[in-house]
């Protein structure tokens, strides 16, 4: 494809949407799927047929609009008139009052109203395509700017250029540690040897998060120019997305991505009509937590078990193969296509001072609004809860929001006025991680959710380290023991010091965090653990503490 | 499912060794593979038995004690064969939260299955995932390949009793 036909394609594509004076767009991802909204799409398409409406109106399959909890979604937009609606819960049997309303007033028991804080409160970057776009569709993504930066980056722009905007931009790392992306770039652009690697981690294994997930699924072309567009900065030829295996859509969309893109040469050999080659190929994770940690998913590339190796050296030195390699998380390589069309300055408009842009959540667990949602760095944890989330179902209290999985911790209320940015979520004990956000309310149990990540990390550590492999055991253990309250002050201390000790002397990540858990929990909700103590003077919480204390 | 009477997957008819050593081929039958194909083999057959995993051993010149060790390593590759019909629990934090262990416990108390275990008729697989990414929607189990959600214990028995026909 040469600039020039990018640009035809965009329009011819803009002119067969814009023919239709009525567009239906239904929500296909997996969460919205899995709700039924499969059959609303098949229920539309024959009532419109039905109705001799098939002509003047495109129903089309989208990715995630965000709200999921309120799925399957229905967008209705009238090109005419310029406005739409939204609907939510949208079941078959719906499909014919949809219809009908086309030219008439809209259905109002299944209005979704889209000046709530939900859809107000949001700053789309990164997903600034869901929920318009047909995932499969490759002229869609480009009719909405798609491969306009790569096409800048590789005829307009050199590689030092890009790596220029990318360090202006400021972005950093969306996969959890926040590491400068314009500095990693750089290194493996330095680094010299022939042959170089792009991975896109998309191994999103914790918990409680699916932006990844809702990213590939949603828009994987934005994903394929991303890392098209590291490879031109980096001098990498190559590249590999490390997906899943337990994301089948997200598989298949990728897929079928990639074959698109290949077919209309915009991956593959002298991209745009310059010497610019770039192939992506899918790697399968195989369930292992670990395999998100970078030399643990490169041993898993090259065939190996996930097992991760002591750095340096770096992946950016000797990586893949021993070939220099840059290993980027999904939603870091999303955010490079608008940063190379608007301009790193742009891009660090967004944001405090040393997080900028905007940061994809998930966010689930106790809240009235479960979805994805992405806002601007420094925005206030309470916003996000209370506005975007619509607050605590039931009426029942707020207790704690636990932000970056098993490598994260849970932050109570008190802190819920902070700003949400890298330096912030690290200074009460949590972490930015990689975007999930698991509200909780007064009805948790704090040490059941502390021995819940520790039991995830035991059976997730990979066994190579000691620390982590005996000590997660050990601190699940004592958690056990605490709940069924058969633990004393001295199990607390020892667990205090298994803690220092795990976090200290762990060989990578995965048990470098895995306290935080219970760090976090033992900082703000202390008394829950000791109320649980057989000496700790607690409550007697638990019928054995009540029974020993009666005792005494 | 009985991949055992099979002699030699490499000479076999069955379309499913075919898959499996056409994934291999298309890696250029390299030792990398061994993941890729695993995947195969575990799609083809529902789960790896040692024949398979021999004969991935062989065909990618990788010891079969690395192959085992690969295949034990990660948590997506079953050893034991499925039941007829699977219901996996997600256990990601949201659906914990809301109460994925109260399916779990349902479902042993009326199957007499605990998680990771397939009742003694061979009709259901009781198994949990790290998490769907489905968390909007928790909590959630995947019954027969379908995602189901926002799932209360008394409709996900019945689901299952739906689907092993009683």
């Amino acid at each position: 494809m040469t600039p020039d036909e990018l640009k035809t394609t965009a329009e011819k594509q803009r002119e067969a949407v814009g023919k239709y004076p009525h567009r239906v767009h239904v929500c296909m991802a997996a969460g919205c799927i899995s709700s039924g909204s499969d059959k609303v799409k098949d229920a539309l398409t024959d009532e419109l047929k039905k109705a001799g409406k098939d002509k003047c109106c495109l129903v089309k399959g989208v990715g995630c609009m965000g709200l999921c909890s309120a799925g399957p979604l229905v967008e209705v937009a009238d090109s005419v008139a310029g406005n739409s609606v939204m609907y939510k819960n949208v079941t078959a049997e719906d499909v014919p009052a949809l219809v009908a309303s086309l030219e008439g007033k809209p259905v109002p028991h299944l209005l979704l109203p889209k000046d709530i804080p939900f859809f107000t409160a949001q700053h789309k970057i990164v997903l600034e395509n869901f929920g318009l776009i047909d995932p499969d569709t490759i002229a869609d993504y480009i009719m909405m700017g798609g491969y306009e930066a790569l096409n800048k980056a590789l005829t307009d722009m050199g590689p030092a250029e890009v790596l220029h905007e990318v360090t202006a931009s400021g972005l950093r790392g969306r996969g959890g540690a926040g590491y400068p992306t314009g500095l990693k770039w750089s290194t493996v652009a330095k680094a010299g040897g022939g042959q170089k690697y792009v991975i896109c981690n998309a191994d999103e294994g914790d918990p409680g998060a699916f932006m990844d997930r809702s990213v590939l699924e949603s828009d994987p072309h934005r994903v394929l120019e991303g890392m098209a567009i590291a490879g031109f900065a980096v001098g990498a030829n190559a590249g590999y997305i490390y997906v899943r295996a337990e994301y089948p859509l997200a598989v298949k969309r990728l897929k079928n991505a990639i074959r698109q893109a290949e077919r209309s040469g915009l991956l593959g050999q002298n991209i745009f009509g310059t010497p610019f080659n770039f192939k992506i190929d899918i790697r399968l994770g195989a369930g292992a937590f670990v395999c998100g940690e970078e030399t643990a998913l490169i041993a898993s590339i090259e065939g190996l078990r996930g097992q991760p190796r002591p750095r340096p050296p770096y992946p950016a030195v000797s990586g893949l193969w021993g070939c220099p390699t840059l290993i980027n998380n999904v939603e870091t390589l999303a955010n490079i296509p608008p940063i190379i069309r608007k301009g790193g300055k742009w891009f660090a408009s967004i944001g405090t001072e040393k997080s900028k842009g905007t940061k994809v959540f998930a966010l689930a667990g106790q809240v009235n609004n479960t979805g994805l949602i992405e806002v601007p760095m420094g925005i206030k944890l309470r916003d996000i809860i209370f506005d975007i989330g619509g607050g605590i179902p039931e009426g029942r209290k707020f207790k704690a929001v636990q932000t970056g999985g098993p490598s994260g911790g849970c932050i109570p209320e008190q802190h819920l006025d902070m700003p949400v940015d890298y330096e912030s979520l690290a200074s009460v004990g949590s972490i930015m991680g990689s975007g999930g956000m698991i509200v909780m309310d007064e009805s948790s149990d704090m040490v059941d959710v502390a021995k819940y990540f520790m039991e995830f990390c035991m059976t997730e550590s990979c066994g190579k380290c000691v620390p982590c492999r005996a000590g997660t055991a050990q601190m699940h253990d004592l958690l056990a023991r605490i709940m069924e309250g058969d633990a004393t002050m001295r199990d607390l201390a020892l667990l205090e010091k298994l803690c220092d000790l795990v976090k200290n002397t762990s060989l990578c990540g995965l048990g470098m965090t895995a306290p935080n858990p219970v760090l976090s929990t033992l900082q703000y909700f202390r008394e829950e653990y000791t109320s649980r103590l057989l000496d700790g003077g607690g409550n007697g919480r638990h019928p054995k503490t009540a029974a020993a204390a009666e005792v005494r | 499912m009985e991949t055992a009477v099979v002699e030699n997957p490499a000479t076999s008819k069955d379309t499913r060794w075919k898959l499996l050593t056409a994934t291999m081929r298309r890696h250029g039958n390299r030792p990398h593979a061994l993941i890729e194909s695993l995947h195969t083999a575990q799609e083809a057959f529902g789960y790896i038995d040692d024949v398979a995993m021999k004969y991935v051993a062989e065909s990618l010149r990788v010891p079969l004690s690395k192959v085992y060790g690969v295949a034990t390593f990660y948590h997506y590759f079953t050893l034991k064969p499925q039941g007829k019909h699977t219901c996996v629990v997600c256990t990601g934090t949201a659906c914990y939260i809301k109460g994925a262990g109260q399916l779990l416990q349902a479902m042993e108390e009326k199957y007499g299955v605990s998680a990771g275990e397939t009742t003694e008729d061979g009709e259901l697989s009781v198994l949990t995932a790290r998490c769907f990414g489905c968390c909007g929607l928790a909590p959630a189990a995947v019954i027969d390949g379908a995602v189901a959600g926002k799932l209360t214990v008394a409709e996900t028995l019945e689901r299952l009793d739906k689907v092993i026909g009683k």
